[in-house]
């Protein structure tokens, strides 16, 4: 009886211990995350606060309102993003629902392909595209040759060959995890759809595509996202003719060394994103851009 | 619109074959099903039966044969064409909708109009004592409840065939027996051709009409619970329903005898090559001292005694090394009244409970 009640504080110490393991393990990437993200965006956000004499002022915020080239900006990267996504959706969904329905080993095979470009360095394949795209490259001289066009197009240097490089470096992204929702769906469900009297599309969107709608939004909102703050591949392939927020906070710091300008770009672009996030995750739970729950 | 607005159909099932590279899934298969009749498919797993149920409701596409409901040759027709009814083992209800969405999902595709798309779903609901339950979620409800929604689901449209496989498999004992008698009522009161799939011997039993044992993807017997545990076709048959001991038996004349002695038997005797002598526990009689006139009657010694609760089993070993179970109910007195293991018996069967059966292997 003695040893019992005396039982009780020394199972409470474990409990406590056991917590404190956990949190020592997770302490490393805490430290990290707080001095490779907090700090910096904190610094930043101070920043974006300080004008051209040093002292504190809104000329920062004040000339993104007034100056119409960067609200022309803020709206390009917007169009980019959601063209990119739209993009990706068209060609990603059908091929994740084909691929969903290939069997696990073929699948799997399929699915390394769609992860092969990752094991690429993104410049290079944002370059590659670069002499694919160009006047003198395959594409022009391929279609020339077999007549689709007779003088070689533009189709780098500007809006479609800033799109095409993102779709393809975007595509993996909404692959994915709407591939995963799709896999997840029980076979069943289509069967009981067709024996209940829905024909084979009317089974699909009843009841395939609102079961896939978590993955396409998880990787959706990925896309857009990524899309949002993206650099490497829109410089390189937009040729100076699409500029993005990325870019020209790139231009405030390398060519007019405004921190302060580039500072208060990142945190509109911060906020925005928030924000989208924040929108989202009101129409979904944000487990499943994991792949967690269903 | 009454429970029986549309008349039950009858199948027929003709030579229907289906092979996965050179396993018969499905061997020449011939099954008439009457209308409004409660047929099971019963058989071990990898028998055949489930492919079966898949051909009937067009998931599973034979090599070859033909498939009739009624008068109407289906074997080509789609699945979303052939309005039947079905329950799977998993339920398969879309977790995107509610109860009502589930159950309301085949009258949308047909087009019904909303008042009475309510209506029928109400009274579905009802009918598989569920009212009141259509606005609650899939993941709210317990697999009872599932279970009753996914059948509500296949009869809310009136099908004049349902099949059903392995419906009760997820469930708890308990609920599983309370449900095989309330399909067995919906059953009675709907009417409609059923066809249902099962592994379980006793679900089989307590629920149809008539029962087909399936293995090796042929019909090993079609016949009554009655039939098929008193009068099995084969081995096979004799051995998957309820339990049973065999002993070889030799034909002399009419009759057969076992270890010289002559069996008396009420029951035909099959024209077999090799024959067996079937021994339901539960018919074997532990004789005491004076022997009952007209039984069979074997001597034994008690190898094994088990407690089982509700009854005991006993096994008996015979002179010529071959054992025997006998199960008998445990009433007052009746356990410390038994023989000790290593006591000699004597075991008498009732000439209308020895069942000789075709022991060729099939």
């Amino acid at each position: 009886m003695n040893t019992l009640a005396t039982n009780a504080p020394g199972l409470r110490r474990d409990e406590g211990m056991e917590r404190l393991a956990l949190f020592g393990l997770a302490s490393p990437a805490l430290l990290l995350v707080m001095v490779i993200l907090v700090i910096p965006v904190g610094w930043l956000f101070y920043l974006s606060f300080i004008g051209a004499d040093g002292q504190f002022s809104l000329e920062n915020y004040a000339r993104m309102v007034e100056r119409k080239s960067y609200s022309r900006i803020f709206v390009t990267t917007f169009q980019v993003s959601l063209l990119t996504t739209g993009l990706c959706i068209a060609i990603g969904y059908p091929l994740a629902y084909f691929m969903s329905q290939l069997p696990t080993k073929i699948a799997n095979l399929c699915l390394i392909t769609v992860l092969l470009p990752f094991w690429t360095s993104l410049l290079v394949r944002t370059y590659a595209w670069l002499v694919l795209l160009q006047k003198q490259g395959l594409v022009n001289s391929w279609a020339i040759s077999l007549g689709l066009w007779d003088e070689p197009i533009k189709i780098v240097h500007n809006m479609t060959g800033t799109l095409i490089g993102m779709v393809h470096i975007m595509l993996p992204f909404l692959i994915l995890p709407v591939y995963g929702a799709m896999r997840a769906i029980d076979r069943d469900y289509l069967k009981a759809a067709s024996n209940l009297g829905a024909s084979p599309s009317r089974a699909f969107w009843t009841v395939f595509f609102p079961l896939s709608t978590p993955g396409l939004f998880a990787g959706a909102l990925m896309v857009f996202v990524l899309c949002l703050g993206f650099f490497v591949t829109p410089a390189v392939l937009g040729g100076g003719k699409v500029i993005l927020v990325s870019m020209k906070i790139v231009s405030n710091i390398e060519l007019f060394v405004n921190w302060g300008a580039a500072s208060a770009m990142g945190v509109v672009l911060l906020v925005l994103t928030v924000a989208i996030l924040w929108i989202a995750s009101r129409f979904l739970r944000l487990e499943q851009m994991t792949g967690g729950g269903h | 619109m009454t429970d029986k607005a549309k008349d039950a159909l009858p199948i027929t099932v003709r030579n229907v074959t289906k092979t996965y590279g050179k396993v018969f899934a499905l061997n020449d298969v011939c099954l008439d099903i009457k209308s409004g009749e409660f047929l099971t498919l019963l058989g071990p797993s990898g028998s055949g039966k489930t492919t079966l149920l898949m051909v009937l409701a067009g998931f599973t596409r034979p090599d070859s044969g033909s498939l009739m409901f009624g008068d109407r040759e289906v074997i080509r027709t789609a699945p979303h064409l052939r309005d039947v009814g079905m329950v799977f083992q998993n339920y398969a209800l879309f977790p995107h909708m509610t109860v009502a969405g589930n159950v309301g999902y085949p009258l949308r595709l047909r087009k019904i109009g909303k008042s009475e798309m309510d209506e029928r779903i109400n009274r579905a609901l009802e009918t598989v004592q569920l009212g009141g339950y259509g606005d609650r979620k899939i993941d709210q409800l317990s697999g009872g409840q599932k279970q009753r929604v996914a059948l509500a689901r296949s009869i809310v449209f009136e099908p004049r065939i349902l099949l059903m496989d392995e419906p009760l498999s997820a469930l708890d004992k308990k609920l599983r027996d309370r449900m095989q008698i309330e399909l067995r009522h919906l059953h009675e009161k709907l009417g409609m051709t059923t066809v249902y799939v099962t592994h379980d011997q006793r679900e089989a039993l307590t629920m149809s009409d008539r029962i087909a044992v399936v293995n090796f993807g042929r019909i090993m017997q079609l016949a009554n619970p009655r039939q098929l545990y008193d009068q099995p076709a084969n081995r096979f048959v004799a051995d998957f329903i309820g339990d049973s001991t065999f002993l070889p038996v030799t034909r002399n004349g009419s009759g057969v005898t076992f270890d010289g002695a002559a069996l008396k038997t009420t029951n035909p005797v099959p024209d077999a090559a090799s024959l067996l002598l079937m021994l339901r526990p539960e018919r074997v009689r532990l004789l005491s001292g004076a022997t009952g006139d007209n039984m069979n009657t074997f001597a034994a010694t008690v190898s094994e005694l088990v407690y089982q609760g509700d009854s005991y089993l006993m096994y008996a070993q015979l002179p010529d090394g071959s054992e025997i179970s006998l199960r008998g109910a445990v009433r007052d007195g009746t356990v410390s009244g038994l023989p000790k293991v290593g006591d000699p018996v004597t075991l008498g069967l009732d000439p209308a409970d020895t069942v000789v059966i075709d022991g060729t292997d099939s």
